[in-house]
């Protein structure tokens, strides 16, 4: 039998592999289906009927998504089967379906946030009635709470259950099921119990109709009022791709952007609602402290108390890159940094050993990146996650992983603390020094084609790090998961948990010769330092700056703004085109949506102005000009939007340099406390705050029983 | 149907199920293989139920996900879908009265009002704790309309008193006991059985003993020892057939051993074959056939004055000669000939 399967659709041959379902087959021929219930992602559920289509032949419409057309049969004369997609029988058909749904949907588009991309109101104009014959009451239901995110107005519901398949199928948490049947089906939560998904959100966009729509952007804005930016997101190292809705100065809703290789079409609750931090606890001038009290100041006032500083002892002078930092400004500040003769750079202030060895000797960048891909993992067949948590490191990516497991037979293996990952797992240890002997599951990755290992920045961080990131590494040569030539296959990679990383070490915002790292200067509370600047770093002990002068460079009133001495409000990730670089080591751009708050500029611009003050005026004045001379430093960033992948297997073949510490034996935690509160723009926005409560409300509940 | 929920205040905060049904809970776990064991839900959670005083509360549903490590919503999705799991509390005796049109031609509607005066509004516990009541769909005893369920039994053919009764002996602690309601077997007919009343169709005599080889060839209609299509073989040959007939006959009077007479068996008395058409229909006696009549007309007997002259001891010999004991009594075939004979002067 052949692969592939013929069909007439609307007169036009097509032939489609065998496994298409009827719909995708039409699709392929150029027809437009419409559906309610069908979505490429999950499962099919054949319920709303809106797909039919007129198989000639058959007695009735065949309901297009869930006729494979490997089954369907030729025509009694050995010709291909005849579809048609339109005519006065496919119309007569989708006006009844149409006419069924509408019976108890009710009539409030006007006030509905759906409306204006609602798939019922488009397809209610394309095939449905211009009146209703239906004469009896309509139902009602009530609304249930989903938590904070998702509000619920279950009178909208056709039942379609995508979201009940989402949750089930891709977030891996079965939390909304349908209950009663017939006229009294509902959709809800379990006794309306919140949901506890960080892909939640996903529901809303999933929901064809108004039934889930988003609690924060409640009655916010309508879509045609709303200006679309395609931009990055930030939250995680991840890069997701997402779409900036704003309208006035204002963000007024973030969506994803279908990627296939990087978030598919799912977005993480974080990066889809942390949109509200953007407008709170904004810096939008410039602080000097003065008497121990941060007062406003103007920018030549607040820049020429940082010049002052930056004329002293350049030995005594550090920069540190936290989480949110673009390539841009952290370029500029290591231009900086090296015109004025200071070497006290870095990026891994939990003291991650990538990059650089700890006796100071580079390393490849495909050390430091993932580079069997975000999308890899639906390749291999083996995956050994050492001391990460993905579903809350990187959620749209543990989603991915689950699909892997779910659909291609994926064996995952866990060294670190055990959590609920949403799939079967074999724990191998709690320490990195389960490296040493991986049990049963060594054989698993031995006897897998494509193996994946994939090092968590928890794994790597202290005295033992480099020995954990080149132990692995060392694992992924002796299981063959580094394969160069033409089926290149290189499954070792870093998986990191800030947006900032990847690029940071791609600029090499590490310490220089000789220098000691950030956690060093950290752990004795920096008394070699005079001066500190911080490109928003906000995740570390703020006492551990000791007697330093702080400045602070960042968007958000934080930690870091706290402790600062001078404070320079730079923009957000929404506010500025700037550079990151994800954890595949893909370049990424984001686009300005907004201006940026008040007085606030980007930090390239202020580390080109400082410079001038200094007299070391760095040799650029656009950012265009910076990112060429980006360019020709570091190769890596010529390439936009694509990861290296595969390509890294030649490097990694190569053994690293040897380690001179021995592997832990201390169990790693997960990085992540609280998933809705890792960095300054989701500690400002409430949405998150409530999420978090919700969550820790859950966990002590959880605990009591 | 109304929206169903759970009672989660009467529902506490604890379920256990009791320990004698964990063997109940094997048994259904038993059928399905480890991983599909959530196959089990609607056994366990029926089993649950019972051990719950007739309601599913909200920890015995969770104590049943557990047990099936399902997610508590795959749970809650199916108790919420069967209408046979409440989900609200009910009183010791609930009533499922059926309403389905059978039912209703029968008087459900009355029953109804029953239910509605004495108990109060379905679905809600009466003040004692003891009766709620519930209007379903058709419990398949259409045959037996009215009728309800309650609890684990069904009360049939109820009329508007009996029905009454019964809530009112619930009410106060009487048992009642559950089946039919009026004269009446089952869904066999109202009254007494006209049919298939003699006992001795029931105590096993009848097939005891044989007469004849089966399939003897002299026992069946000509037409029937015939193959198919071969009649024009039979005109031709009906003489020669009948002749052999005539022979066979005579061999099996000849072969037949005459029973030995003794004190107590007599060979009754006898006469000279009459012409034909001139003997007795002795068919007109229950229980003789064709076949007897032959036996009977070979051994001399042709009218029905010989048979009702038979006392103790010919009957006795006749059944010795019949091999079909006790026949000749049982079929009261003596007082029938008596009654023949009587006719037939008259």
């Amino acid at each position: 039998m052949s692969d592939t399967f013929k069909l007439v659709v609307d007169g036009k041959e097509v032939e489609v592999p065998r496994e298409y379902t009827l719909l995708q087959a039409c699709e392929e021929a150029g027809a437009e289906i419409p559906r309610f219930c069908f979505h490429e992602r999950l499962s099919v559920a054949g319920n709303c009927r809106m797909c039919l289509v007129q198989w000639e032949g058959a007695p009735k419409p065949i309901a297009s998504c869930a006729q494979t057309v490997g089954d369907m049969r030729m025509n009694p004369d050995g010709s291909p089967p005849n579809i048609n997609t339109k005519g006065e029988y496919v119309e007569n058909a989708r006006n009844g379906v149409m006419e069924f749904l509408l019976i108890n949907h009710p009539l409030d588009c006007p006030i509905c946030d759906q409306g204006g991309e609602c798939d019922l109101q488009d397809q209610a104009v394309a095939y449905g009635r211009s009146d209703s014959r239906y004469e009896m009451n309509k139902r009602a239901v009530e609304d249930k709470n989903m938590g904070p995110l998702v509000k619920t107005i279950m009178t909208r519901c056709i039942q379609c259950t995508r979201c009940v398949r989402f949750v089930a199928e891709v977030a891996g948490v079965e939390e909304i099921g349908m209950i009663s049947r017939g006229e009294d089906a509902e959709i809800t939560t379990y006794l309306e119990q919140s949901l506890t998904s960080e892909l939640s959100g996903n529901v809303i966009d999933l929901c064809p109709v108004g039934a889930l729509t988003s609690k924060p952007y409640a009655f916010n804005a309508r879509p045609w009022e709303l200006r679309k930016t395609e931009s990055i997101d930030v939250m995680d190292a991840i890069g997701s791709s997402i779409r900036v809705d704003a309208k006035g100065a204002a963000v007024m809703r973030i969506m994803p952007r279908v990627n296939e290789e990087v978030n598919e079409e799912w977005l993480s609750d974080k990066s889809r609602f942390v949109w509200d931090g953007l407008g709170r606890q904004r810096l939008d001038t410039p602080y000097v402290r003065e008497n121990g009290k941060l007062r406003p100041a103007d920018w030549s006032e607040a820049l020429s108390v940082v010049a002052e500083k930056l004329k002293g002892d350049a030995s005594r002078i550090a920069a540190f890159a936290g989480d949110l930092a673009c390539v841009e400004g952290m370029k500029a500040a290591k231009d900086l940094m090296i015109a004025v003769g200071a070497t006290a750079l870095d990026c891994r202030l939990s003291g991650q050993k990538l990059g650089i060895t700890p006796s100071g000797d580079a390393l490849p960048r495909e050390s430091y990146i993932l580079n069997p891909t975000l999308m890899g993992v639906e390749e291999a067949d083996a995956l050994l996650i050492i001391g990460a948590n993905p579903r809350v490191e990187a959620a749209v990516w543990n989603a991915r992983i689950r699909k892997a497991w779910l659909w291609n037979d994926l064996k995952v293996g866990l060294i670190g603390e055990p959590h609920d990952l949403t799939y079967d797992y074999t724990h191998v240890a709690s320490s990195t020094s389960g490296l040493n002997d991986l049990g049963a599951f060594g054989d698993v990755l031995k006897n897998a084609k494509k193996p994946m290992i994939v090092v968590g920045e928890q794994a790597v961080v202290g005295d033992s790090g480099y020995a954990t990131l080149k132990a692995a590494h060392e694992l992924a040569l002796e299981c063959g998961a580094i394969v160069s030539g033409d089926d290149a296959w290189a499954g070792f990679g870093v998986l990191h948990n800030a947006a900032s990383r990847v690029g940071a070490l791609d600029v090499g915002f590490l310490p220089g010769e000789g220098a000691k790292s950030a956690s060093e200067h950290l752990s004795s509370n920096c008394a070699d330092l005079d001066t500190v600047i911080l490109l928003g770093v906000d995740e570390v002990p703020m006492s551990q700056f000791g007697d330093s002068f702080v400045v602070y460079l960042g968007s958000h009133g934080d930690a870091g703004a706290s402790r600062a001495d001078v404070i320079l409000p730079t923009a957000a990730y929404t506010e500025k085109n700037a550079t990151y670089v994800n954890t595949e080591g893909r370049v990424q751009m984001t686009t300005a949506a907004v201006q940026p708050k008040g007085a606030a500029k980007e930090e390239w611009a202020i580390f080109r102005a400082l410079s001038d003050l200094v007299g070391k005026t760095l040799p650029y004045n656009s950012a265009d000009q910076l990112r060429d001379a980006l360019r020709e430093d570091v190769p890596s960033f010529a390439g936009m939007n694509f990861a290296p992948g595969n390509a890294g297997a030649e490097a990694l073949s190569a053994p690293l340099p040897a380690a001179t510490e021995s592997l832990s034996d201390d169990p790693v935690f997960c990085p992540i406390g609280d998933f809705y509160l890792t960095n300054p723009i989701a500690r400002a926005s409430a949405t998150m705050a409530e999420c978090s409560l919700q969550k820790q409300t859950l966990e002590v509940s959880a605990a009591a029983e | 149907m109304a929206v169903r929920r759970f009672d989660l205040e009467a529902g506490g905060d604890t379920f256990e199920f009791a320990s004698e049904t964990e063997g109940k809970i094997s048994f259904w776990l038993a059928k399905y293989p480890e991983d599909r064991k959530r196959s089990a839900v609607i056994p366990l959670l029926w089993l649950a139920q019972k051990d719950n005083g007739g309601w599913l509360s909200e920890p015995a549903m969770r104590e049943v996900a557990e047990r099936l490590e399902m997610p508590y919503i795959r749970v809650y999705e199916v108790a919420t879908f069967y209408t046979m799991f409440r989900l609200q509390p009910v009183g010791k005796f609930h009533v499922q009265l059926c309403g389905t049109t059978p039912c209703m031609l029968r008087g459900a509607n009355d029953l109804k009002e029953i239910c509605q005066n004495k108990i109060g509004k379905a679905f809600q516990v009466n003040e004692s704790g003891r009766l709620s009541w519930e209007e379903v769909e058709c419990l398949g005893a259409c045959v037996n309309g009215a009728m309800v369920q309650i609890n684990d039994y069904y009360y049939e053919d109820l009329t508007s008193d009996t029905f009454a009764e019964i809530i009112d002996k619930l009410e106060n602690g009487v048992e009642v006991e559950p089946g039919n309601f009026v004269a009446r077997q089952r869904s066999a007919p109202e009254g007494d059985a006209i049919t298939l009343i003699d006992s001795a169709l029931f105590d096993g005599s009848v097939p005891a003993g044989i007469s004849a080889l089966p399939n003897a060839p002299s026992e069946l209609p000509e037409s029937d020892l015939q193959p198919l299509g071969a009649k024009t073989a039979k005109v031709k040959k009906a003489k020669t057939v009948k002749a052999e007939k005539k022979a066979a006959d005579a061999a099996i009077e000849a072969t037949a051993e005459l029973p030995e007479e003794t004190d107590d068996k007599k060979r009754p008395e006898v006469v000279e074959a009459p012409a034909k058409g001139e003997t007795d229909n002795l068919e007109a006696i229950k229980g003789v056939g064709p076949v007897l009549v032959k036996k009977l007309n070979s051994l001399g007997v042709f009218y029905f004055e010989q048979i009702a002259a038979w006392g103790e001891p010919e009957m006795a010999w006749i059944d010795e000669y019949l091999s079909f004991k006790g026949r000749v009594a049982r079929e009261r075939w003596i007082p029938q000939a008596q009654e023949l004979a009587e006719k037939k002067k008259s």
